[in-house]
């Protein structure tokens, strides 16, 4: 356990010299370099490469150029300084406001799209709160998929929180109905509601969160709480539309953005904070029920650049 | 988002009309326009901009086709460059001379390799094989249940690990399984791992080593973005991949990853992925992913098909009785006569989005024929108004053409319906007609 521990904290701290040395890298690559159009580019690349996406990158970098001039930057450190700002400012919109805590049970709807992890997000959130002390129950609501109340079960064990689950195949929102009396019986505090991942395209599959929502709110009026959409780092351009379309079904309160323990950069966020103004919760760093970090858009630029 | 890329083009070369040659000046800015599609495609970056540099290396001085717009010429031009890249046949599965063939399949984190196991074992099965399914995901939980689960379903057995076995040893027991039990294929789902994960690329490359898979097969989700690249040079550089299979293609993800994947692995994209259920696998078709990428669904390969037979002067004239619905059994002939030219007419009908449904509607190809005849037999005032056509006028004609009253019949039916569809289709705007023949937008 102690072992472990030191390992990751080994890990972190590599990938951090890394982080710190690809900068200054970046830095001594372009010391004493001039603001001209190449420059900018390079810029331009780099965004387009962490997946910002063409039309995103090319307004930061106008936008960049604008303050530049007005600022009278010449030299290419400042420029990236300023860049680094601009980035910040944007996904700073994402960084959630404290809201009041809701009366118990306090329901979370996950949702996204296939693979993304959203079981593996429950099983870390479940962690974090039986952690500090809350009664978790989780809500099998993937009666689709093969295995996935096996693999949530899993997650419950390892977080020690209940599980209420029905058979395979069985009615998404029957399971839901249950976990809810359940948790209003048992006084549970949190209850976060596992579903079948599905494509944003498939509005019958949309019509079926759409019913779960409503069967949410017949046991507990003010439920679901939230609606968390995961969206996986490594996704590019299509992420926007992943956003557009469970937001306009169901209306996500906020985001979660897995896998950046992994080389993807997650730069799409930067469009999807800026468009939806929806909050981003966590992030996925890694496949341990520890891997969980809040949202931290300062780490989250400098990984970018 | 995209759809409008040829329109945009178009837009772009509008004012060159005419003129004869694409230069370097006139097409920077449709270049531009490309290149921003791929990106937003999630094409990577560099292969975006080598790709845009051959395309300009081929376009400068071509001539401009008298049937095409110089927008539609770049497009073209960008398309077959773009089918070249993806890979123009299908590659199909190689299975070993020696039974059973060892199959691995790898990839990030939830890509779909269970799913895609499960697709595969399906799909072997269909072809007259005896597969079994390894369930070699020791790292995620419950993943050898899901993999059990989709074996139950199919009736094809699963090898299912003991408690602390390792991977190799996994794969090493079905190989021998299969021996004794007579599988010709082994289908081995390996854990969802980073590329830059040290110990467990270890590890593939260790099963890789030890077992010598005749296909290693990258399952890489289609909506990934820039980070494809990334993933799929460690792993092509870690265990050699064979071929790749591109899952979550019936969403809307333009699927540059693809292109992408291609390029920096030089390997064949096998199968690709459209939905939950598992016979949802589909063979690569280069074709259609190329039209995807560039947002402009099949219609581009039929303007392709089209150009070559359609005669301006027709097309246009065709779509001017459409839309004031003026078309006539002399029209419908004229545009038979073109379709037989264009080549097989299911393979039209396939290309038009929207079309399938008209399927029934249609004449086979060898009623073309027939119904040519029938057309014949017709006075020019009976083709110009289907409703003088009384019973015995049916009779003469059907007397006249070699077939049966009922044949003419069917003909007259049809024809109402296609006017009918034609109608619709012109009316979606240039979505439609306008893009079946080139030559009907600019009137
Ligand atoms: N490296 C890494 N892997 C992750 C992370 N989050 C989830 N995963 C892995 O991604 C894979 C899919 O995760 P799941 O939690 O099953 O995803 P899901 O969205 O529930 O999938 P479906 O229910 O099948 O749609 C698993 O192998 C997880 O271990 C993360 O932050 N980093
Ligand atoms: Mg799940």
């Amino acid at each position: 356990m102690a072992l472990a521990f030191l390992d990751r904290w080994k890990q972190g701290l590599a990938k951090t010299r890394q982080n710190l040395q690809s900068r200054l890298d970046w830095l001594r690559g372009v010391a004493g370099r001039r603001l001209d159009q190449e420059l900018l580019e390079e810029l331009e690349e780099a965004l387009i490469l962490a997946d910002v996406g063409p039309q995103t990158a090319g307004n930061i970098v106008a936008r960049l150029q604008e303050k530049a001039a007005r600022e009278g930057i010449r030299e290419a450190c400042d420029l990236k300084e300023i860049l680094r700002r601009i980035l910040v400012e944007i996904l700073s919109q994402g960084v959630p406001a404290p809201g009041p805590c809701p009366q118990a049970p306090r329901v979370i709807m996950v949702v996204g799209v296939n693979g993304v992890g959203k079981t593996t997000t429950i099983g870390k959130l479940a962690k974090r709160w039986v952690d500090e002390g809350s009664a978790v129950l989780l809500a099998a609501g993937d009666t689709f998929r093969a295995a996935a109340i096996e693999q949530l079960e899993i997650w419950g064990e390892r977080a020690r929180a209940q599980v209420v689950k029905h058979q395979s195949g069985a009615d998404p929102a029957a399971v839901i109905y249950d976990a809810l009396q359940a948790a209003k019986a048992r006084g549970s505090q949190v209850v976060l509601a596992d579903t079948a991942g599905r494509l944003h395209t498939k509005m019958n599959l949309m019509e079926e969160l759409k019913k779960i929502k409503r069967v949410m709110g017949q046991v507990v009026p003010t439920a679901p709480h939230e609606v968390l959409l995961i969206l996986d780092a490594t996704t590019g351009q299509n992420a926007v539309s992943q956003v557009r379309l469970f937001h306009e079904a169901i209306g996500v309160t906020g985001l979660v953005v897995t896998k950046l323990d992994g080389t993807a950069k997650g730069g799409i966020l930067l469009r999807i904070v800026d468009e939806f103004r929806l909050p981003v919760h966590y992030v996925g760093v890694g496949e341990s029920p520890d891997d969980l970090r809040e949202f931290d858009p300062e780490a989250f630029a400098d990984s970018i650049l | 988002m995209f759809e409008a890329l040829t329109g945009r083009l178009e837009g772009i070369f509008q004012k060159l009309r005419g003129r004869g040659l694409l230069t370097e000046e006139n097409i920077r800015e449709g270049l531009r326009e490309v290149r921003l599609a791929l990106l937003e495609a999630d094409v990577h970056f560099t292969v975006v901009k080598q790709f845009v540099e051959r395309v300009r290396e081929r376009a400068v001085g071509q001539e401009v086709l008298k049937s095409l717009t110089p927008g539609q010429q770049v497009v073209k031009i960008v398309h077959e460059e773009l089918i070249g890249l993806l890979g123009v046949n299908h590659v199909p599965l190689a299975f070993a001379q020696q039974p059973p063939t060892l199959i691995f399949l790898v990839g990030l984190q939830g890509s779909g390799k269970t799913t895609t196991a499960g697709k595969l074992a399906l799909w072997c099965r269909e072809k007259g094989r005896s597969p079994l399914l390894v369930a070699a995901d020791v790292q995620r939980p419950a993943a050898a249940a899901q993999l059990a689960t989709l074996g139950e379903q199919l009736k094809v057995p699963v090898l299912t690990p003991k408690p602390g076995a390792k991977p190799v040893e996994i794969a090493r027991e079905g190989l021998s399984r299969a021996r004794k039990q007579a599988h010709d294929v082994v289908l081995v789902d390996t854990a969802g791992r980073l590329h830059i994960d040290p110990d467990l690329m270890a590890e593939l490359k260790e099963m890789a080593a030890a077992l010598r898979p005749h296909e290693v097969l990258l399952v890489a989700d289609a909506m990934t973005g820039q980070d494809a690249v990334n993933s799929a040079t460690a792993f092509h550089g870690g265990v050699g991949l064979t071929g790749i299979i591109l899952t979550k293609m019936d969403g809307d993800a333009r699927g540059g990853a693809a292109l992408s994947i291609r390029a920096v692995t030089g390997q064949a994209i096998k199968f690709i992925g459209v939905g939950e259920k598992l016979d949802r696998l589909e063979a690569f078709h280069p074709e259609r992913i190329a039209s995807r990428i560039l947002g402009m669904g099949d219609v581009l390969s039929l303007v392709e098909k089209a150009q070559q037979a359609v005669e301006l002067e027709n097309a246009e004239r065709l779509a001017r009785r459409i839309r004031e619905d003026k078309f006539t059994l002399d029209d419908f002939r004229l545009q038979l006569q073109q379709v037989k030219r264009m080549g097989s007419l299911e393979q039209i009908m396939e290309m038009i989005p929207g079309f399938k449904k008209l399927k029934g509607v249609q004449p086979d190809e060898r009623e073309l024929v027939k119904v040519q005849a029938i057309i014949d037999s017709m006075t020019a005032e009976e083709r110009r108004d289907i409703a003088v056509i009384n019973s015995s006028r049916k009779r003469r004609i059907a007397m006249g053409s070699g077939t049966q009253a009922h044949d003419v019949n069917r003909l007259l039916k049809q024809f109402t319906e296609t006017k009918r569809l034609m109608r619709q289709i012109s009316r979606a705007g240039p979505q439609g007609l306008g893009k079946m023949f080139p030559g009907l937008r600019g009137s």
